[in-house]
């Protein structure tokens, strides 16, 4: 077993919703991530799973309970966690080479590292589109975008916030893929929020289920199964049926068509 | 599409050569040297045509070009018949109503004193106008990224700015040295609410996410105000310089008419004083293309500005 390098530790936070009701977003959530571990955080909507997210990026703090990675609390963003946001969160002023380039200017390292703009273009497939704006290439080139924003930094930790949640299947499938392909290469830990079964179980070492009001844990799943999966085979549509009935959203269990 | 092109071009250029031949041909009523009025005549037809040869050339312009034809056509028509009515015919009164003939002479008979005066608008132009936006911007910033600011000075900025800026005149007259800088100061001070104010706005409606994405990229408080607020706020930016151009531009003028020492406003006061009413209508010629030039210039900028918004935007 690798190392473990996050710590989620009995944490607790509450929002306050449109109608001005206190919601418990978080209730008690402990989690240990293991350094280059893909994980998955999947639940309805209000399970607070991007709540623990934007904990976990610094960009929000628990009422109680703590936060930390490589043993250091986490008191706020840090170019070390990498995050890529639902919405097209490209800045639409700068094209896609600037925008990628983005994370060394912020850190004030653009002069020394500008080299590395290049790979990251070429990493994420996007070569000959270095001069496009935003709104000139589609929402799964944008998405690639947005994740060799982050990895440029070299992030110990890649948060995605269902950054396929508004693509459309094939694209998804895709961007599916070349994150594996990434990760391998890269080695980056990933947290994934999403609320697709499929893709929780096609990419993650463990998905962690959440049920919502209050959002806690309910089970932490690993998928033990070789790389590539097959979406289609029984263990895979066997662990689909089990998240599913966890969730409450199958009535009865899904069985596989035929057996072998 | 060749014949299209083709009868664009005659179609262009007749009109100002009807003009011509009207001005050759019929005899004057009035006591006009033409020989000014002429050549521009002909220096629109040769304009056009040379322009008809780069749209044979070029598609894209040719399309313009044929669509632009019957308005060229009409602006010939447009002066032959104002040659008609005053120095052919000696119709519309004089001295309001002056002959083209008479107009355009104003630019060789006045040229290095129209040149002069031109000279000094624009450089008032620029001085007050450059220093306005840099102010604005500047207080934008401020009022956009500064709660405090915001709460004491946005109040102050809402009040004074509805203010016309030659309301200051009598003021910015005594107060400062010359008229020229007091010009500069109401030109500024004109400019200067449009763009704190569009600034500020465009600041204050930035989205949330890029702001977290530039916290999560590293980003200190410089880069995300500078890197993202500010970038965000650039076409209110521009749309706030554009409001304040027409502003500026009345504001030279009247600035300008009421006590400076040159510029196309103390040349028109000064026609105005002789009775020359043919030299005001120079003047207003001058200015319509003078202030064309400026609004093309300053649209360039914002077009290199935002281009980023190519495509995006319905234009």
């Amino acid at each position: 077993m690798s190392k473990e390098l996050i710590s989620i530790d009995h944490v607790y936070r509450t929002y306050i919703d449109a109608n001005a009701n206190k919601v418990e977003a978080l209730s008690n959530v402990s989690l240990d991530i293991n350094d280059g571990e893909f994980i998955s955080l999947i639940g309805p909507s209000g399970c607070g799973k991007t709540t623990l997210l934007r904990l976990l990026a610094g960009l929000d703090k628990p009422l109680s309970g703590k936060l930390s990675i490589g043993g250091e609390e986490i008191t706020g963003p840090d170019p070390s966690r990498g995050y890529v946001f639902q919405q097209s969160s490209l800045f639409p002023w700068m094209n896609v080479e600037k925008n990628i380039a983005a994370g060394l200017v912020a850190r004030g390292v653009y002069k020394d590292e500008k080299s590395r703009v290049q790979d990251y273009v070429d990493l994420v497939g996007l070569e000959g589109f270095e001069k496009s704006y935003p709104h000139q290439i589609s929402g799964g080139m944008a998405q690639r975008v947005a994740i060799a924003r982050s990895l440029i930094n070299n992030p110990k930790a890649l948060l995605l916030d269902e950054p396929m949640g508004a693509l459309d299947s094939f694209t998804r499938a895709d961007l599916q893929d070349k994150l594996l392909e990434l990760w391998k290469k890269k080695g980056t830990t990933m947290i994934l929020v999403t609320h697709d079964v499929d893709e929780a179980i096609y990419l993650s070492d463990r998905v962690v289920i959440m049920t919502p009001r209050p959002g806690e844990i309910s089970e932490i799943l690993p998928i033990e199964l070789g790389r590539p999966r097959d979406r289609g085979s029984e263990d895979f549509l066997e662990l689909r049926g089990h998240i599913l009935e966890k969730l409450h959203l199958a009535s009865t269990r899904i069985e596989p068509e035929y057996t072998i | 599409m060749s014949d299209n092109k083709a009868l664009a071009i005659i179609v262009s250029v007749i009109g100002f050569l009807i003009a011509l031949a009207l001005n050759l041909f019929v005899p004057d009523k009035q006591d006009v040297i033409q020989k000014a009025y002429r050549f521009i005549l002909i220096a629109l037809s040769v304009l056009y045509l040379a322009l008809g040869i780069r749209a044979l050339i070029s598609r894209d312009y040719a399309k313009k070009y044929i669509f632009k034809s019957k308005f060229i056509f009409a602006m010939g028509i447009v002066l032959a018949v104002w040659d008609l009515f005053s120095s052919k015919l000696d119709i519309l009164e004089m001295p309001f109503f002056p002959s083209p003939g008479k107009v355009c002479m104003v630019f060789i008979d006045e040229y290095e004193f129209l040149l002069q005066n031109v000279y000094y608008s624009l450089r008032l132009f620029t001085v007050g106008f450059l220093s306005g936006i840099i102010l604005g911007i500047g207080t934008g910033i401020l009022i956009g990224w500064f709660a405090r600011v915001k709460y004491w000075v946005f109040p102050v900025l809402k009040i004074t700015g509805i203010i016309p800026a030659v309301a200051w005149m009598p003021f910015a007259l005594t107060i400062f040295p010359t008229s020229f800088v007091a010009g500069a100061f109401l030109i500024a001070i004109c400019a200067w609410f449009p763009v704190a104010f569009m600034t500020a706005q465009g600041m204050a409606t930035t989205q949330q996410v890029y702001f977290d994405v530039a916290k999560t990229l590293g980003g200190s408080t410089w880069y995300q105000l500078f890197r993202v607020a500010l970038p965000n706020a650039f076409p209110n930016i521009f749309t706030g310089i554009s409001t304040a151009s027409g502003l500026a531009f009345t504001t030279l003028i009247v600035s300008e008419m009421m006590g400076a020492q040159g510029g196309l406003g103390y040349y028109i006061n000064w026609s105005k004083a002789w009775s020359a009413y043919y030299k005001i209508y120079a003047a207003i010629v001058i200015m319509a293309i003078l202030f064309s030039l400026i609004l093309k210039v300053v649209s360039l900028i914002q077009g290199r500005v935002l281009r980023w918004q190519k495509g995006l935007l319905y234009e």
